[in-house]
């Protein structure tokens, strides 16, 4: 923990994880894991762990916050105290309310919310273990939960950071990385339009290296994009599964 | 999907009425509990961690350490403190924002029982670094994930289950300016024996163990009470509005004399299991 880091990419041109430069970490995905939500997902994206639970469209209190044309969006995004080397104070903290906002503006793009005038879409998520790239994992996550709550989109939303690190552009960085590195972009978009829905930058990059890392980003994306809809059908194929049964215990 | 906070009348007759006949909604006897699965060690940032999934609660305790001063009354020991997140995630009936009564209460009902079963010994040299001025503070924080009733004891044994794999880091004390330097190296934290949480819930004049969501909210009294491996009661709580007569207590605390043996086994075998180092995943 107290050693000097020299460098970050290995003399074999691995990463310190043994990762490619362009390589995912190991992704899971789960929907529907909690009872008492309208939609829910469980993803690990690496050492990230995140919960996400979703209600609505509802009735949304206070009422003056209501739009008489269409729904609201509300995200919280949450560290949990555990998720970090330094205990977190459990009230949130100014990044924890800016990455809430901008996730809610970006999921607020895809979803139909004239459809639900009045009402609200609420999203609660929780980063139980934090490991770098958790927004981007928070936002793929979301979606997920939303899909499973039913709610009507145009498309899913996808995230995936990349960033710049021992002057190589590398794609979705590990939480050294993120921190020890030069640049940090992440990236949501929803795949099949190419529309991004996210993107921030934090560290110094030549346009170059910009225009290089939204090339990559949208090749990880496809791949994650995949991910989130085998997750998806998982659940579907779960209940036709248990629908058959039940035929052949009629007959 | 069970959303309200409250149970409707017809929900309430069902449950009264099938607890009138000596059954339950979920088939079991009175004072038998749910299926209990303990995870330890998820969580790779927390020193101590562990999932439980108690029926359909589930509960996420972490335990973070830091060195800190110790308070003045107690210049030796070691400090503890547990926190309690009843968040949206678990429920529509709970709101975000600071920590509400409910939640303040199931805290200090977790706390209580860790800190006066005396089973982290906090003025042991491990944890207190040096007297007087530095002493490991652990931050034992708890995330209500799924509720289905039954907060309390689910949320106390994952409090116990994260401290019994919580390994805190060795410290090399410089003397003569009285400073510990953490090293990389880890020790489990010191650690006498086990205590669990045994909660009853009084449905007009029967009395449940383990309450799931529904008896949770149809409830008009509850009783916890915590007792360590060697038997001693070191906390109880009695909750809500309605009462409980002396010979219900009595009978309760025979029941959980008796029950509070399997958790104490469940808590032992998972803390044995864990390797240095050794993660483990969880799925719900």
């Amino acid at each position: 923990m107290n050693e000097e880091i020299t460098s970050l990419i290995r003399e074999d041109g691995l990463r310190l994880d043994g990762r490619g430069l362009h390589e995912l970490r190991p992704i899971s995905m789960q929907t529907g894991v909690l009872d008492r939500a309208d939609g829910s997902c469980y993803l690990t994206w690496g050492n990230n762990k995140i919960i996400c639970a979703v209600y609505g469209p509802r009735e949304l209190h206070p009422k003056h916050l209501a739009q008489p044309d269409k729904a609201i969006v509300r995200v919280e995004y949450r560290l949990a105290t555990f998720s970090v080397e330094e205990r977190k104070s459990p009230a949130p903290r100014r990044r924890e309310y800016e990455l809430s906002k901008i996730l809610s503006e970006s999921i607020n793009n895809v979803i139909f919310l004239e459809k639900f005038p009045n009402g609200t879409i609420d999203l609660f998520i929780t980063v139980l273990d934090a490991d770098g790239g958790t927004r981007c994992a928070a936002l793929t996550a979301a979606s997920l939960g939303l899909a499973d709550a039913g709610i009507p989109m145009r498309g899913m939303i996808t995230g995936c950071a990349v960033g710049k690190v021992d002057g190589k552009i590398v794609v979705d960085l590990s939480d050294i990385e993120d921190k020890e590195g030069e640049g940090d972009m992440p990236v949501a978009m929803i795949f099949n339009t190419g529309e991004l829905t996210l993107l921030q930058c934090d560290g110094m990059l030549t346009p170059e290296e910009v225009e290089e890392g939204l090339k990559l980003s949208k090749t990880a994306i496809g791949q994650i994009y995949q991910m989130q809809r085998k997750a998806l059908l998982a659940k579907y194929s779960q209940i036709e599964e248990q629908s058959d049964e039940l035929d052949e215990e009629e007959e | 999907m069970r959303s309200e906070e409250i149970i409707s009348s017809l929900e309430r007759k069902y449950l009264t009425d099938l607890l009138t006949k000596g059954e339950r909604m979920d088939n079991r006897d009175f004072w038998e509990g749910r299926p209990i699965q303990i995870i330890p060690n998820v969580i790779k940032k927390a020193e101590g961690s562990a999932m439980v999934k108690w029926g359909d609660t589930v509960v996420l305790a972490g335990v973070k350490v830091q060195l800190g001063s110790p308070f003045p009354d107690t210049p030796n020991d070691g400090v503890i403190t547990v926190n309690l997140e009843l968040s949206p995630i678990s429920s529509p009936s709970y709101e975000s924002g600071p920590p509400g009564p409910v939640a303040v209460e199931m805290a200090r009902i977790v706390d209580r029982g860790i800190r006066e079963s005396k089973i982290i010994p906090m003025n042991d040299p491990k944890l207190c670094v040096i007297p007087g001025k530095t002493v490991w503070i652990l931050f034992v924080d708890v995330y209500i994930l799924d509720d289905g009733g039954n907060l309390i004891d689910a949320s106390a044994l994952a409090a116990m289950a994260a401290l019994a794999n919580t390994r805190i880091p060795k410290v090399s004390i410089d003397e003569e300016i009285e400073e510990a330097t953490l090293l990389d190296e880890t020790e489990p934290l010191p650690r006498k024996g086990c205590v669990a949480s045994l909660t009853y819930a009084k449905i007009n004049d029967i009395i449940v163990y383990d309450p799931n969501l529904i008896e949770d909210r149809g409830k008009i009294a509850r009783f916890s009470v915590a007792i360590t491996d060697g038997g001693l009661i070191c906390s109880m709580q009695k909750g809500e509005s309605g009462v409980f007569l002396e010979e219900e207590i009595l009978n309760i605390l025979e029941n959980a004399s008796s029950q509070v043996k399997e958790l104490i086994k469940i808590i032992e075998e998972t803390s044995q299991v864990t390797e240095l180092g050794q993660m483990f995943q969880f799925d719900f």
